[in-house]
């Protein structure tokens, strides 16, 4: 897939990672403002490609380019990158407002225009009013919720979701969805979606990274991706 | 059915005892534990006595002396002791007042006890003077006299024992009661500057003061036997006060539940004998109130020998401790 | 089936409580029903109470905080620093000064700081004439320090080992600063551990005794504890002693409650066992600042210790283990450490499980309520009650049943048993709400069967909190003198009752050589009771 070096959020330069039993290679691009599902077997590598990301694993070799700066050996918290993961994306002693507003301040010192910001971000998705509520008191779906107001109130251009709603029903997810949507399309930011359903990817992701043994078997966009009945392991995960 | 069962088995069993008894009687001796621990005179007195009498004697160890008084209270009449060894004569009033104890009815003439010592209750098997023993590589001129350990130099220090816990902790009180009367409060306030601390026991100070904490410590004139005959070693030695010193003496008795109050008697009559007052020196590392079998070890010979010897009486004690013991903590609690 | 369970997890918690309380309290009552020859002073509360009272709150609430104060850097260090050389041996190392008998501890200390330790020759070698002494409040606040910091920091370092991998993970992602990351990650951790902790410190120091006294310097430092051994042993007055008892509960069980209404409780966040990676203090600054506190609470820790193995190794060890009444007494101590800090263990499940139960529906009745209060409460205040009352009134209450030798044992196993059980409790409640939350639902929702849990679920979540309560437990009753010698009896020589009993005969070496022994098997404890982790092997999704 060719693409213009400005255009792209996200480059993997012959990364390799060993963790003894399984060695892991990425070499790969992605561009700005896409949603890029990432998808494959258990065990492929598809959390460890976020955490190289992510900057929670170091790669063994190669370089990791955010928006063409390397960051190969930048801090977790130095990298322009949210994440939110499948669980435990709240601090569960801290009310509504402040696990958001960390996302602006990590020492929550917070002012008007943050507060404003915060409320907005909760009003987006949909937890108005819950501004004061302990995280234990929330459903699944609402703590994942937070957890997205979150991200979206950091304004970094690359976010990356480790199935955020693998704990979820299928009712929530749809409206999981369109808050990702949402988010992409105010924040114009690229978004790494880990996810092991068919009809996230074919709802939500622009292109699809498959993966498979701690490689990358394919790289596509997804209208081509959908459309794929061979090699077998694509196949069985489209359900064809 | 039932209860001819239950009389034939007590029948049974009153006879197994008797049988037991005519056999091979048993004395109970309540003593304290360094009496039977393994270097204790315990096993020594028991072999010697058990030679005499067709008896066996069975020995019940508490920790110390005044455990033993509580062990006592705590049983109440049932008390399975013959005899109780290891009371000190502070202790005598409240011992009597339990009304445990029988009148030995023994001629103890023969027991001579510095600053003379009878009882018709309790029966003094050991004693050794109070005193304050020193490091002679630190302390070069020790304290000739009580006064001069309270005047003396507060930064040479010395461990002593509280009152409120243990036997040496209230003998220190009524010697400086015996010596400085109604002044004893001053004289408390200025020894505390000479006090390192104040532990719950004899054993907390002597090891404070063989670690080398303190120079001096509260202990007894026969200490330093220990270290001339166990560890051949002259290093550790008592002061000699010329006021006199305080002395405490242990004393047995027997009790009015006493199985055979025979053979109790007979006891109380071997711990003044030579066989014990010979094993009771470096056993318990106090002085024989009576001749042993052989001459004293030549240690005992280079003690301090008091001039003078402090005793109250019990009953003086009982009356006054805690009020003594008050005015110790004000004195010793100012700043 | 599930109902049933629940009620029988309930009646086993009530059980146990039951047991402590008729324990307690029959040996109350028998002291006080005792006919025996004791003159009672009537006036309780008289001045020297009052200013026992005033030291013993004094001294235990500031070696509480000191304590405290000290072991959460020592606790943040060393949960940042997984991999810090011999860290398995340091955490073991902190359960070994619990498991000495005070005096030994007491030694040791002062071969450190004492007139003639290291510390003043060394200071004297520097040029200071003067030496330092400990002997006073602050002899008392090291000794205190010496035995609670390392409790205090094993107790914070297993809550910050139970916050969720992501927390670290969010942590920095955001961008969290040093102090943020304690504020938002660390401290609600630790602060929802304080109370209990600092519950546990007080009444071990307010009850403290022997290090009080040898270390205070004077008549002025006395605790209740001392005015109650002296009530029962010079004067045998029972009723001042249980009335002194009871103040000291009552005046520490009320402190307690307010510090516990003060600091609500934290919502125990639930991990689902990922991978925990830290990218905080990962700079050169970071590591020397966490190395140098490290090294500190280790030097502190380990000094006195080592100034125990010194003067242990004087001894004739050769002699001493040959010495057939040193394994009697080594026999003994372990019997009685091993059984009863199983039945404390034992007992510590069921009243963890059963308050837990009790709490599980959202709302829940006043008399559930209550009850759970009455297991908390009492699991914690056990420790205040003396073992002498214990002792004492147990004694009493055996007589007419025969020889008191022969139930000994028991007595002591079980008041053994009772005074570890805050610290069995302390470990277990927040190990097994962590371990619940986690595995509660699911387990339930798939029907496993009790035993098949037992033994699935529950022993692999919850092995480590239990064998760290149980080696906590046994450390405690091997260093026990207290209930052993209440009803001395020749046939019963525990390991710190020869000790004290050669100590007492002019034997200080051997004394000392008794006390390396102890420190031996409580090392062996502490390895029990902290094996290694097992390593966790990184794959490709590694979760």
């Amino acid at each position: 897939m060719p693409a213009e070096i400005d255009d792209i959020a996200i480059r993997l330069k012959g990364v390799g990672i060993d963790f003894g039993a399984t060695k892991l290679a990425f070499d790969c691009a992605f561009r700005k403002g896409e949603i890029i599902a990432v998808t494959g077997p258990s065990g492929s590598g598809k959390s460890t490609l976020l955490n190289l990301v992510a900057g929670f694993d170091m790669p063994d070799d190669g370089r990791i380019e955010l928006l063409g700066q390397d960051v190969t050996r930048m801090s977790p918290g130095e990298r322009p990158v949210s994440v939110v993961f499948q669980e435990h994306n709240l601090f569960t002693h801290l009310d509504v407002v402040s696990n958001v507003g960390l996302g602006i301040n990590p020492g929550l010192r917070l002012g008007v225009a943050d507060k404003a910001r915060i409320a907005g971000a909760l009003l987006r998705v949909g937890l108005d009013g819950f501004a004061k509520r302990m995280p234990a008191s929330l459903s699944g779906g609402e703590r994942q919720r937070v957890a997205l107001a979150r991200a979206m109130v950091r304004r970094r251009p690359v976010i990356l979701l480790d199935e955020p709603f693998a704990a979820l029903d299928p009712g929530l997810r749809s409206g999981m969805g369109d808050l990702i949507l949402d988010l992409r399309r105010s924040e114009e930011a690229t978004i790494l979606l880990v996810t092991h359903h068919p009809q996230d990817v074919a709802r939500l992701a622009d292109s699809v990274v498959f993966l498979d043994g701690g490689q990358i078997l394919v790289q596509e966009a997804k209208t081509d991706f959908m459309l794929r009945t061979a090699p077998p392991e694509i196949a069985r995960f489209l359900g064809k | 059915m039932r209860t001819k069962i239950i009389s034939l088995m007590t029948a049974i069993a009153a006879l197994s005892s008797s049988a037991a008894f005519a056999e091979d009687k048993t004395l109970t001796v309540y003593t304290y534990e360094s009496f039977t621990s393994e270097w204790g005179p315990g096993a020594k007195v028991a072999e010697a006595f058990e030679k005499t009498c067709a008896c066996k004697v069975n020995y019940v160890s508490v920790a110390d002396g005044v455990e033993l008084l509580t062990r006592l209270k705590l049983e109440g009449a049932s008390s399975k002791a013959d005899i109780v060894l290891g009371l000190d004569t502070n202790l005598i009033t409240e011992a009597k007042a339990t009304g445990y104890f029988a009148p030995h009815g023994l001629d103890v003439s023969a027991v001579k006890v510095p600053g003379g010592f009878s009882d018709n209750v309790f029966v003094p098997y050991d004693y050794a003077h109070f005193a304050v023993v020193y490091d002679t590589e630190t302390v070069k001129n020790p304290p000739k006299s009580l006064k001069e350990l309270v005047e003396g130099d507060p930064n040479e220090k010395i461990v002593i024992e509280d009152p409120r816990t243990s036997t040496p902790g209230l003998g220190l009180l009524l010697w400086v009661k015996s010596v400085y009367g109604d002044d004893a409060a001053a004289a408390w306030a200025k020894l505390k500057d000479r006090v390192l601390t104040v532990t719950p026991g004899w054993s907390e100070a002597y090891g404070l003061f063989t670690k080398g904490e303190a120079p001096m410590v509260f202990s007894y004139t026969t200490s330093p036997a220990y270290h001339m005959v166990a560890e051949n070693t002259e290093r550790y030695q008592a002061a000699s006060f010329s006021e006199g010193h305080y002395i405490q003496i242990e004393v047995a008795g027997m009790t009015k539940s006493a199985q055979d109050p025979e053979l109790a008697k007979s006891f109380l009559a071997f711990v003044t004998g030579p066989a014990f007052q010979s094993i009771i020196p470096t056993t318990n590392w106090m002085m024989p109130v009576a001749a042993g079998n052989e001459p004293l070890p030549e240690a005992f010979g280079k003690l301090v020998s008091p001039k003078k010897t402090f005793l109250m009486s019990s009953d003086e004690v009982a009356a006054n401790r805690k009020a003594w013991i008050d005015e110790w903590l004000s004195a010793m609690s100012q700043n | 089936m599930v109902f049933s369970e629940r009620r029988m997890t309930i009646a086993a918690g009530v059980f146990c409580l039951g047991g402590i309380m008729l324990f307690v309290g029959a040996a109350a009552w028998a002291l006080l029903a005792a006919d025996v020859a004791a003159v009672s002073e009537g006036r309780f509360f008289d001045a020297y109470v009052r200013r026992v009272t005033r030291f013993t709150l004094l001294q235990a609430v500031l070696s509480t905080l000191i304590s405290i104060f000290l072991a959460i850097p020592l606790a943040l260090a060393l949960a940042r620093r997984p991999a810090f050389p011999g860290r398995i041996w340091i955490v073991r190392l902190l359960a070994l000064p619990l498991g000495l008998p005070a005096l030994v501890a007491a030694l040791g200390l002062i071969g450190i700081w004492g007139r003639q330790g290291v510390m003043n020759t060394l200071l004297a070698n520097l040029g200071l004439a003067q030496p330092v002494s400990i002997y006073g409040l602050s002899g008392i606040l090291l000794a205190h320090v010496f035995f609670n910091l390392p409790l205090a920091t094993r107790f914070m370092l297993a809550g910050l080992e139970r916050i969720p991998g992501e927390y670290w993970l969010i942590g920095t992602n955001l961008g969290m600063s040093r102090l943020s990351l304690f504020r938002f990650v660390e401290w609600p951790a630790i602060r929802g551990l304080i109370p209990g902790v600092a519950g546990l410190i007080f009444m071990l120091c307010a009850t403290s005794f022997t290090l009080v006294l040898t270390l205070g310097g004077g008549p002025a430092a006395s605790t209740i504890e001392v005015a109650i051994y002296q009530a029962l042993r010079f004067d045998f007055d029972p009723p001042r002693v249980i009335a002194l008892s009871m103040l000291q509960i009552v005046l520490t069980g009320v402190l307690l409650a307010m510090a516990r209404l003060l600091t609500p409780p934290v919502a125990e966040a639930v991990t689902t066992g990922r991978r925990v990676i830290r990218f905080d203090g990962r700079n050169i600054t970071d590591k020397i600042a966490d190395a140098l506190v490290i090294s500190l609470g280790m030097i502190f820790i380990l000094l006195p210790l080592a100034a125990v193995l010194v003067s242990g190794l004087r001894a004739d060890m050769v002699r001493l283990a040959a010495d057939p009444m040193v394994h009697r007494a080594l026999s003994t101590s372990l019997a009685i450490a091993l059984s009863s800090a199983f039945f404390c263990v034992l007992s510590g499940l069921a009243l963890v499980a059963a308050r837990q139960t009790l709490l599980q529906p959202r709302r829940t009745s006043p008399m559930a309520r209550g009850l759970s209060s009455a297991i908390s409460g009492s699991s914690a205040l056990v420790l205040l009650v003396p073992p002498v009352v214990l002792g004492a009134g147990w004694f009493l209450l055996l007589r007419p049943f025969g020889d008191v030798a022969v139930f000994a044992p028991f007595v002591v196993v079980a008041i053994n048993a009772m005074m570890a059980l805050p610290f069995v409790y302390g470990i277990l409640d927040p190990a097994m709400a962590t371990h619940s939350a986690r595995t509660g639902r699911l387990s339930q929702s798939l029907g496993i069967g009790f035993f098949n849990r037992l033994r699935l679920i529950d022993w692999p979540g919850l092995r480590r909190p239990a064998l760290m309560a149980y080696s906590f437990a046994c450390a405690l009753s091997l260093g026990d003198l207290g209930a052993v010698a209440l009803f001395g009896s020749q046939d019963m020589v525990t390991l710190p009752y020869l000790l004290y009993s050669r100590m007492g005969s002019y034997r200080t070496a051997d004394a000392a050589g008794l006390a390396l022994v102890l420190g031996f098997v409580c090392v062996i404890l502490t390895i029990i009771g902290t094996p290694p982790e097992r390593k966790v092997e990184g794959n490709a999704d590694a979760r």
